[in-house]
């Protein structure tokens, strides 16, 4: 018998009935709620009569129309307020844990998922929300579901779903200095464009994947959805497990040791078979910048903006055959699901330390979570931002989506080390330029779109 | 959820690629409005102009495509957030049947939970339809799912339980709550062999 791979693995473990037809219903191990997408499945269910199955296996937080305002204490608007009451009052009534403001665990599902410990190797977790590929940087089988789905899950712990192909994509050699996850990704996906990955489950391999710290395996695995896979996976490993061991949902003692041996037997086999590979080498990379309004719309930074989608060009006022870099911005967000954990914010600070932001633009930092705010703020980072003229904010999803009225205003130009650059995302006509947290916060320095091997 | 059968509607030409949720709804949308208003929000970048006035240069504003049901679309139609709002908007506008190469999977699977089905077919085959569609006095598309088939002669496929429910109807809640014994059967084994999935969150 052919190998299986890691995907296969968890995969089957969760199938309950098979449907027929490649069509199986699947164990929901766990369920990351949010205020957003979160109350309408709730009223949904309640709509139908029906109680959650096992609001044990879900946990709540607040992240989408939450203010990041400094001193907030809860949305921007009475709408959002009374969204934000609706949720904690539906998830009271079921028995639910709600990370809410003033708790560690409040922030992006996707950040406090793993941060938790909720997210673990194996399990197969979803949310509301299309970035939940992201938590398969632990080895999870995790993908983002719509409202109607999501009340499935509420009502039977289960999702009814036709099995992806394969594929690996495998990140070969040493990423250079001033290169990273984010870059990594970013390239893929200029590569094999954002339909790449569609109806495939995607396996990261290779050196460079191996090398990234859990932190940045999330980006690259965030990103699984640009590439269009609603699933993206990387093995667990020996790093996987130091970082799940003593979280607060994670298992202990004999339950660890159990969980640890199985987890061990994940990886796919050595001669497991994918409907599809690709390769990326990552010696020769150089930080990536989006041009277009389309993630594959990337180059990178000592590029020229090339002569293609003259549509998108137009939207994002920018001349073919001029190079990218020294394009003058106008904000710069360093945050989201794709760039907000510690390590991000450390990237960004190492390139901000001692210097000042452009007096032309207005750059913020919006930690992922509460507690990657407070360890930040441990070491000093807020006051690096501070001191340079960044604007240090509270923990939600932000100008990544807007949905809270963080914008970008019509035709300003932004740096953003979030994970989409389409025509409005940020607010409309705004211009966005997707980059690592080293490359964003070298562009609030420089004022323009910099190379940030050059600081 | 609606029924699927047979449609015989307008169809229009909408061949952008990788039209994203966000431009088919605007999350300012997402986040309080009543879903039975949501139609008037497609699109509503491209639809309206600054200051509110139709664009009398969007597809679905020229007078012969009012009223479409169908949307002849370009590659990887839907990609991008997972809002179903995006197909609550388009069904409150009336579509119900879009045919496209290639489309975002989550977009795709919240469409067959609201009775609006999505038609891939060979790149060629919507490039002849697109034409067919833009053509001047194009008459109306049929979709009939039960022959899985456009116009008469162009299959489709379609998997066999999506089929069964959107040709009936059915409500995949329902359906599932009624494999409950499974469900049940599924987590007391797995209790044993999987102890750590059960109960993290009870302090």
């Amino acid at each position: 018998m052919a190998g299986r791979t890691l995907f296969d693995k968890v995969w089957d473990e969760h199938v309950i009935e098979d449907l027929g037809d490649g069509v199986q219903l699947l164990h929901v191990d766990r369920h990351l709620l949010n205020e957003l997408s979160g109350h309408r499945g709730q009223l949904e269910i309640a709509k139908r009569g029906l109680a959650m199955r096992n609001p044990e296996l879900s946990i709540g937080t607040l992240d989408h129309v939450v203010s990041t305002a400094p001193g907030r204490r809860g949305g921007p608007a009475p709408w959002a307020d009374r969204m934000i009451e609706i949720f904690r009052a539906e998830s009271r009534r079921a028995g639910v844990a709600v990370h809410d403001f003033g708790d560690d665990g409040q922030g992006i599902v996707h950040v406090i998922g793993p941060e938790l410990g909720f997210t673990l190797p194996g399990v197969l977790l979803v949310c509301g929300d299309s970035h939940t590929c992201t938590h398969g940087a632990l080895g999870a089988l995790a993908w983002g579901i719509g409202t109607s789905e999501l009340t499935h899950v509420l009502a039977t712990q289960t999702l009814v779903q036709q099995k992806p192909r394969t594929m690996r994509v495998r990140f070969d050699g040493a990423v250079p200095r001033g290169v990273g996850a984010k870059d990594m990704i970013l390239a893929l996906i200029g590569k094999i464009g954002t339909a790449g990955g569609m109806g495939y489950a995607v396996e990261y391999a290779g050196e460079a994947i191996r090398a990234l710290d859990l932190e940045g395996r999330m980006t690259v695995c965030n990103l699984s959805i640009e590439l269009g896979a609603k699933i993206g996976m990387i093995a667990p490993d020996a790093k996987t497990f130091e970082y799940a061991k003593g979280r607060r949902y994670a298992p202990e003692g004999p339950q660890w040791n159990q969980a640890l041996a199985h987890w061990q037997t994940l990886p796919s086999d050595a001669d497991a078979r994918f409907d599809a590979e690709h390769t990326l080498d990552c010696a020769t990379l150089a930080p990536q910048i989006t041009w277009g309004t389309s993630p594959e719309d990337v180059i990178g930074v000592d590029a020229i903006v090339p002569d293609a989608k003259p549509e998108a060009l137009a939207y994002m006022g920018l001349a073919p055959g001029r190079p990218i870099a020294g394009t003058k911005v106008d904000r710069v967000f360093i945050g989201s699901c794709t760039n907000a954990r510690l390590s991000d914010l450390r990237a960004a600070a190492r390139i901000v330390r001692g210097r000042r932001v452009a007096a032309h633009v207005k750059a913020w930092v919006v930690p992922g979570s509460t507690r990657v705010k407070r360890e930040a703020q441990a070491e000093g980072l807020d006051e690096v931002f501070r001191a340079a003229g960044f604007e240090w904010r509270e923990p939600g999803c932000s100008m990544c989506v807007g949905a809270n009225g963080d914008l970008v205003a019509p035709l300003e130009r932004c740096v953003s080390t979030s994970n989409r650059n389409f025509v409005g995302r940020q607010g409309p006509q705004a211009r966005t330029h997707l980059a690592s947290p080293a490359s964003a916060a070298a562009a609030a320095i420089a004022g323009e779109i910099a190379d940030v091997r050059s600081f | 959820m609606e029924k699927f059968t047979t449609l015989t509607a307008t169809a229009a030409p909408f061949p952008q690629r990788n039209v994203d949720t966000d431009t088919i709804i605007r999350i300012e949308r997402c986040t309080g409005t009543p879903k039975a208003e949501l139609g008037k929000y497609a699109f509503e970048m491209a639809r309206y102009l600054p200051g509110g006035a139709e664009n009398p240069e969007f597809v679905l504003n020229q007078p012969r495509y009012r009223g479409a049901q169908i949307l002849v679309c370009g590659e990887f139609f839907g990609t991008g957030s997972s809002r179903e709002m995006a197909v609550w908007a388009l069904a409150g506008m009336g579509i119900r049947c879009l045919i496209a190469p290639s489309f975002g999977q989550i977009f795709q699977g919240n469409c067959f939970q609201n009775g609006v089905l999505p038609i891939t077919l060979p790149p060629a085959s919507v490039a002849a339809l697109m034409r067919q569609a833009s053509a001047p006095g194009a008459g109306s598309f049929t979709v009939d799912l039960e022959r899985q088939a456009v116009n008469g002669d162009i299959r489709f496929e379609i998997g066999a339980r999506r089929k069964q429910m959107l040709l009936e109807g059915l409500d995949e809640i329902d359906l599932t709550l009624a494999l409950e014994p499974k469900i049940a059967a599924f987590q007391d084994a797995d209790r044993t062999r999987r102890p750590w999935i059960y109960g993290c969150t009870r302090s």
